[in-house]
């Protein structure tokens, strides 16, 4: 988290457009995208077919959402461990709504401002006593979902209604699912606001170097604070999806997944460290974790051994442009 | 008197005996020394953690692959165990920790030699490690009855009335007080999280320092694999899963500063027995287990404010201490 980075390499002649879009971290993603489709399709005869690829969707479009905000918040130096926690906090919250016999919009508004509110929580912590986040969203992940855990105990909650289902299990035009649309919906929303607006530009300072951007007058703890919120939301709307589509809620639900979106955005070149990325790798980086995830499971290789995969494409996709660099870095001084 | 309150595990200490005050009135018993011996040998495993987690942090460095390590390492034990009963159990150990150790150089071979930081390197080893053991064991778990009885037997053995795994933690321990304190490696790792370019000045090898200090967090972890499994007698892929953010949990409760170079062997001790007790209390003063993950994430919430009001005011200059005396 709080590694030194390396000093920059200051190059004589800046690359011309056509070369850095060439060696861009997104032309890297895209090109391991196509591996590993052209694997897929040729290690199973299954892979090919519009339902499948639709079904593969399902396997990240939930993380993905999360993602997006993630990587504002990673960009701006700061990260959220606690949003899986969110994820079961709201979803129990829209459990006990069902008890209470509360209908679809009430359930969609619950699982939404709960997570509001558990980002705000997380960002209050953060920004208005200045605590590093890593720590906070440590604890506040054992908060909610312990609270969930409080709430429901080893029972769990079913008899969602059935026009709820619609959210993670209703498709919008053909094979086209709900849970894509939004996701896509929500990408293009994130990149205008990342690399569109003035907001977007504050988030890169603020990574860049906090103090500087404090001086030139961005209000940095607000920024943070909003983007707090973002991740809340986004956990938010993802605990909505996963309910619907699940259909019941347990404690124990979404389990593990922080690490997971974390990956996504880092392997979608955001820099741990803050200050760099773009939406469009995130979104990449998540297709290769669904098409990874999926076209295992298509061979029938078990969950856990597909990590090893993801694992391996997060290390190796992070070490290869440094070993890259330093062998070219070699070979002209 | 004035400078002994200024350390911060005075105060947990305080928080802790007032904790064990609090059980006590509801449940008389809680307080006699066999129970605390009790809830120390319950604590020991999450303790050596703690200790290997330590040193990773101080050098402004996170280690969340140490559960995953246990689990592969306790896996790697346990199926020697069982194919080969004659192994005597010293030897197992000193397999565990060379396991560990390997795990854990992998890591700080991809900090150093690459300057991956260490958050990323992690992640990716925390899932491989456990695939891994999925790996090696293609599902199957070790039970107690494929276990030698000596696997089982030897951190329940008692010695001068204190069961082996107590014993084990003790010596832990010591060593990491004897590194942390009398060593030219301890005072590296703290000067390296308080300032690593001041320390390259000063002529320490940052790189080769953070390698070691991921060795040593393997080792840690590694050695943890046997006591965990010959403990709970079960190998299987999801021993000590999600784990790791106790480990940290029980550094941040210890005063360990996440940001590096603040934090004590005591402190690292306290911050899992406080764990420990509230985990070991829950249940004889009659509070649903399901309670503990939501105290344990209030305590590291108000630890981790408390923490910082301290650093706040003491700044981080670790010579201080020497000045004064």
């Amino acid at each position: 988290m709080t590694d030194t980075p390396a000093p920059r390499h200051i190059p004589d002649r800046l690359d011309t457009p056509l070369n850095s879009a060439i060696f861009s971290w997104e032309a890297l993603l895209v090109a391991v995208a196509v591996a590993i489709f052209a694997v897929n399709s040729f290690a199973s005869p299954y892979f090919l077919d519009a339902w499948s690829l639709s079904d593969l969707t399902f396997n990240f479009t939930e993380k993905a959402l999360i993602a997006l905000a993630m990587a504002l918040l990673i960009i701006s130096g700061e990260i959220d461990l606690s949003v899986a926690a969110i994820i079961a906090l709201a979803s129990t919250m829209m459990g006990m709504a069902v008890q209470a016999g509360a209908g679809t919009p009430v359930l969609v508004a619950i699982g939404i401002l709960v997570g509001l509110g558990c980002g705000a929580f997380n960002g209050l912590l953060v920004t208005r006593l200045g605590l590093p986040s890593i720590v906070v969203t440590i604890g506040t992940m054992s908060l909610f979902r312990g609270i969930a855990f409080i709430v429901l105990g080893d029972q769990a909650y079913k008899g969602y209604p059935s026009s709820f289902a619609f959210f993670g299990q209703g498709y919008v035009w053909w094979v086209v699912s709900f849970e894509l649309t939004l996701f896509l919906v929500a990408a293009v929303i994130y990149w205008f606001l990342l690399h569109r607006t003035s907001f977007g530009r504050r988030v890169f300072a603020i990574g860049n170097n906090p103090v500087a951007a404090q001086f030139s007058g961005v209000r940095v703890g607000r920024i943070k604070f909003i983007l707090f919120c973002l991740t809340g939301l986004m956990a938010g709307i993802a605990s909505v999806l996963i309910t619907s589509r699940l259909g019941s809620t347990r404690p124990s639900i979404a389990q593990g997944y922080e690490l997971e979106v974390i990956t996504m955005v880092v392997l979608g070149g955001v820099s741990i460290l803050g200050g760099a990325g773009s939406i469009l790798g995130v979104v990449l980086a998540a297709f290769i974790m669904g098409l990874v995830t999926f076209g295992l499971g298509l061979l029938n290789v078990p969950g856990i051994v597909m990590s090893i995969f993801i694992g391996l494409l997060l290390i190796i996709v992070i070490a290869l442009p440094i070993v890259w660099r330093r062998v070219r870095r070699e070979r002209f001084t | 008197m004035k400078a002994f309150l200024k350390y911060r595990e005075v105060w947990l200490l305080a928080a802790i005996v007032v904790l064990i005050g609090l059980i006590s009135m509801r449940f008389p018993g809680f307080a006699n020394p066999a129970n605390l011996r009790q809830v120390f040998n319950d604590t020991s495993i999450l303790m050596i953690l703690a200790l290997g987690q330590m040193v990773v942090i101080l050098t402004r460095s996170i280690d969340l692959s140490m559960a995953s390590n246990l689990c592969f390492t306790g896996m790697v034990v346990a199926m020697l165990n069982a194919a080969h009963p004659a192994i005597p159990i010293p030897l197992l150990i000193v397999v565990a920790l060379l396991v560990g150790l390997v795990l854990g150089a992998i890591n700080g071979l991809l900090v150093w030699r690459l300057n991956i930081p260490s958050i990323v390197v992690t992640l990716g080893t925390l899932t491989i490690y456990r695939g891994a053991t999925f790996v090696i064991s293609g599902g199957a778990w070790v039970n107690a009855d494929q276990m030698s009885p000596d696997f089982i037997g030897l951190q329940r053995a008692a010695f001068l009335g204190i069961p082996v795994l107590s014993w084990i933690a003790i010596l832990v321990i010591a060593l990491f007080f004897l590194l942390m304190t009398r060593t030219a490696l301890g005072r590296s790792i703290y000067a390296i999280g308080v300032n690593p370019t001041a320390s390259i000045y000063a002529g320490i090898d940052v790189g080769r320092t953070k390698f070691i200090v991921f060795c040593i967090s393997g080792m840690a972890a590694g050695l943890c694999g046997y006591l965990w499994i010959s403990r709970y007698v079960i190998a299987s892929v999801e021993v000590a899963n999600g784990y790791e953010l106790n480990i940290i949990a029980a550094c941040v409760i210890g005063g360990i500063s996440i940001a590096g170079g603040i934090g004590s062997v005591g402190g690292a001790v306290l911050g899992a027995l406080f764990l420990g007790i509230i985990s070991n209390a829950l249940p004889v003063i009659n509070i649903s287990p399901f309670w503990q993950m939501a105290i344990s994430g209030s305590a590291i919430i108000l630890a981790v404010v408390l923490n910082a009001r301290g650093e706040r005011r003491q700044g981080r200059i670790i010579l201080k201490k020497a000045e004064a005396a």
